[in-house]
């Protein structure tokens, strides 16, 4: 079975980063250009794990973190924080509102697929 | 990994837009430097964070520093910890620039622009005065903290409140004028909500009063604002509608208790309008439309709303741009085919003339179908090159910044009607004169501050750019509120250059063409800024290639107006047919000013060879058009048809045709890939019977004709 990974980033050089890492390492990847959008495509993506961006138009990633774990469906699935953001008190500020981790962009390609590897226990 | 190039290429593209997206956001922040709105500040944030991002991935560490520090003062600004006033907009508008160039550096692969270090100072001034906090930038991956559990949230934060607004207009409030549209979308902007029109009471189509009001709804609004803020909207309607207004208490379960003895989060980057945790249907402050989830029962028409309803079962889209980028090879081989569906078409209706088919009948009709599909057919591919005129304007500000800075002075440059769309080429081939009419307006047209006060100006100077289209063509105007031309200097200078006869007659309009001439600007007379070798002369030569035609109007004091006027198109042309020897031939008709069959006492003649007539009070010089092109000449004038043709600023000559056949819409064919430049000859195109005909450039007619010695006086018609 393939893994689901939604990645929300408005930028979509970043979307296309994230996927060329991802899907040749096995990875089934479902994107989204923004947080109200990301909320919108959580149940028909269906993911096991989402990877969301900070800085977003309409809706940013504390809100989508707090939109999925106060949603309807997949309301357990594991967040990771993909931002360059790197400030503890936003760290602090997403880890309260239910993320799961974080990682700082640029990203190095293996620690990221080793790091999904960990969260979906893989 | 291949894909990566392409991920690279497209980095760049995004940060094209970005960069206009900057643009938008930092000409709105410069109006209102004191106050600039939130939402313009985040976008402007976002952008600059976009390219950081992006660059950080791709190894662009020039480019990731300088957008940090860039990042950094946008973050205090919108943070409310920094408020840079007019007196910073400028190194924000430079670091902009910069930030243009770096981009471009990085994708070009060359050295990064030497303005750089100055304006990373200039910003760390800024920010320090936020008290920035000297943090790092942290660009190495970091490691994953899994010492939280998967479950839910371990302290999920406090929703923001909200309101649920039941608005019931009654029927005195439309025929105030007032659109219950307008005002749910106030209300939306306040953060995000949940429009729910309640369809209840309209009746089915049958029993249907349009006087009355049956429409309703009800407004999820989660937000931060307080009730003062949804009351002010609301207060003026009140009395016209039946409102009510209920805090709203949670959005989930088990968050009661949270939700009413938290306060608000304080960190540094909450805003009030940050939208909150909403399910699918959430919307934000930018949707033009509220999304809508109506219940409409009994009827399949959507009710009497001004707007319009969705059934329950659909789901609710959120409006996406639907833009997609199409390479433009593409769009040119469709441009190029229409144009043969054209070509065709015109064969066709040829063929059917020829076979003596009445009017009327089947055949006619069905062409005359074909005829008015292939036309919109064409207006609508034509639209798909058709581009804003915008980013040609917003890159003329970074040109008048720089050159205010050059020569010292404060200049604004304001833009008018950037949103008018022309074909993309003619928008590509507009920035090197464009540039340079506006460093000369900015160079010669205003004066020193010093000067300005003293004349009871204001100290900074006005530049006005504004585009309107005119009669099928687009008008863009240069308006310097300088001091207008010198003319008694432009005269001594072009008498000095042997541009015209010392102590001849000339109108102020004459003078003020001078500056038109090839050879009137010099090394010792133009100043750094503007003499990089490049005379008005050239702008106007760039402007007349692409069909278009520029003129001046100054008044002494006042100021400057440069007039452009230009095609929308350069792939048809409105032509007149003409028989020139014995070939058919094609005149543009913009150039066309009248034509007239000449009455041999119209006709002088100056020496042996030279020709004239005179029309309207002057004389004109003629052309014998087919002796130009090397046939029989056209003979005598009394048997000719003259056209007369303005080659430029108010000046006319008049070309003998032997005849004029038709007006009509051609498809330009370019030559110059296959035959190079022709003289006298600026493209072809294909008739309906098939057959080829060339399409005059009356300026290089005149310019070969002034070459044979034809003696054409400086000023015809004075």
């Amino acid at each position: 079975m393939k893994f689901r990974i939604l990645v929300i980033d408005d930028s979509p050089t970043m979307r296309g980063l994230v996927t060329a890492a991802l899907e040749p390492a096995g990875f089934e990847i479902h994107q989204a250009q923004d947080g109200v959008n990301g909320l919108d495509r959580l149940a028909a993506a269906d993911p096991h794990l989402v990877i969301t961006d900070i800085n977003m138009p309409r809706l940013d990633g504390f809100g989508v973190i707090q939109g999925i774990r106060t949603g309807a469906t997949n309301a357990s699935v594991p967040i990771l924080v993909l931002t360059t953001e790197a400030g503890g008190d936003l760290k602090d500020r997403a880890r309260r509102s239910g993320a799961t981790g974080w990682i700082v962009k640029p990203f190095d390609e293996a620690r990221l697929i080793s790091t999904i590897n960990l969260v979906l226990g893989v | 990994m291949p894909q990566r190039d392409d991920l690279r290429a497209a980095f760049f593209e995004e940060c094209e837009d970005l960069l206009a997206q900057m643009g938008d956001g930092l000409a709105l922040m410069s109006d209102a430097a004191d106050t600039p709105e939130l939402e313009t500040l985040h976008s402007v944030f976002r952008a600059v964070h976009s390219i950081k991002g992006g660059a950080g991935a791709f190894g662009l560490n020039g480019l990731v520093d300088f957008a940090h520090a860039f990042e950094t003062v946008l973050d205090l600004m919108r943070s409310g910890r920094l408020s840079i006033g007019s007196t910073g907009m400028p190194t924000l508008l430079r670091a902009y620039d910069v930030l243009s160039d770096l981009v471009a550096a990085a994708r070009d692969g060359v050295t990064e622009p030497s303005s750089m270090a100055a304006i990373l100072v200039e910003l760390d001034i800024l920010a320090d005065g936020g008290g920035a906090d000297e943090e790092d930038i942290e660009f190495v991956p970091v490691p994953l903290d899994l010492s939280l559990p998967f479950a839910s949230p371990v302290e999920p934060e406090p929703a923001p409140l909200g309101y649920m607004i039941a608005f019931a207009p009654s029927a005195a409030l439309y025929l105030a004028g007032h659109e219950p549209a307008a005002l749910l979308r106030a209300l939306v902007r306040l953060g995000s909500a949940r429009v729910i029109p309640d369809t209840d009471e309209v009746s089915p189509l049958a029993a249907f009063d349009p006087g009355s009001t049956a429409l309703r709804w009800q407004l999820e609004l989660s937000t931060c604002a307080s009730r003062d803020e949804v009351d002010a909207i609301l207060d003026t309607v009140s009395h016209l509608a039946d409102v009510m207004i209920a805090p709203l208490v949670t959005h989930a379960a088990g968050m009661e208790e949270e939700a009413s003895t938290q306060s608000r989060p304080s960190l540094p980057d909450q805003v009030p309008s940050e939208p909150g945790p909403i399910a699918s249907l959430a919307m934000s402050n930018s949707d033009p439309v509220p999304v809508m989830e109506a219940r409409v029962k009994g009827m399949d028409a959507a009710p009497a709303s001004p707007i319009r309803g969705q059934p329950e079962a659909t789901p609710v889209q959120m409006p996406v741009a639907s833009t997609i980028r199409v390479n433009l090879d593409r769009v040119d081989r469709l441009i190029n085919q229409i144009g043969e569906l054209v070509i065709m078409e015109a064969m066709l209706s040829q063929a059917i003339t020829n076979a003596q088919i009445e009017d009327g009948g089947d055949i006619a009709n069905g062409l005359e179908g074909i005829k008015n599909l292939a036309a919109s057919i064409q207006e609508s591919v034509m639209s798909i090159r058709a581009q804003p005129l915008k980013p040609v304007f917003q890159r003329m500000q970074r040109i008048t910044r720089e050159a205010a800075d050059a020569t010292g002075k404060s200049v604004r440059l304001q833009t008018i009607g950037e949103g008018n769309e022309v074909d993309k080429t003619v928008i590509e081939r507009l920035v090197d004169p464009l540039t340079h009419m506006i460093r000369n307006s900015v160079d010669h047209g205003i004066e020193t501050a010093e000067r300005r006060r003293s004349v009871g100006k204001p100290a900074e100077g006005l530049i006005t750019l504004s585009a309107a289209h005119r009669s099928g063509r687009v008008i863009i105007d240069i308006t310097d509120d300088g001091a207008g031309i010198d003319r008694a200097r432009v005269r001594q200078i072009a008498e000095e250059r042997g541009l015209v006869a010392p102590g001849a007659h000339l109108a102020p309009s004459d003078i003020d063409n001078l500056l038109f001439m090839p050879g009137f600007s010099s090394k010792e007379e133009v100043s750094a800024l503007s003499g990089r070798g490049v005379g008005l002369d050239v702008v106007r030569r760039e402007i007349q290639a692409l069909g278009g035609r520029v003129t001046i109007q100054s008044v002494p004091g006042q100021g400057t107006t440069f007039t452009i006027a230009l095609p929308l198109t350069l792939a048809v042309l409105e032509g007149m047919l003409i028989d020139v020897g014995g070939e058919t031939m094609v005149l543009p008709l913009s150039s066309i000013v009248e034509t007239m069959r000449p009455a041999s006492v119209q006709v002088q003649y100056l020496g042996r060879a030279a020709r004239m007539v005179a029309s309207r009070g002057a004389l004109i010089p003629i052309i014998d058009l087919a002796e130009s092109f090397g046939f029989d000449p056209v003979g005598p004038l009394e048997q000719a048809i003259l056209i007369i043709v303005e080659y430029d600023a108010d000046r006319c000559v008049a070309l003998a045709v032997n005849q004029i056949h038709d007006q009509r819409q051609v498809v330009i064919k370019s030559l110059e890939d296959n035959y190079g430049d022709v003289p006298g000859i600026s493209a072809a195109t294909i008739l309906g019977d098939g057959r080829i005909a060339l399409i005059i450039d009356p300026e290089e007619i005149v310019q070969s004709a002034a070459a044979e010695s034809l003696a054409l006086p400086h000023v015809a018609n004075g």
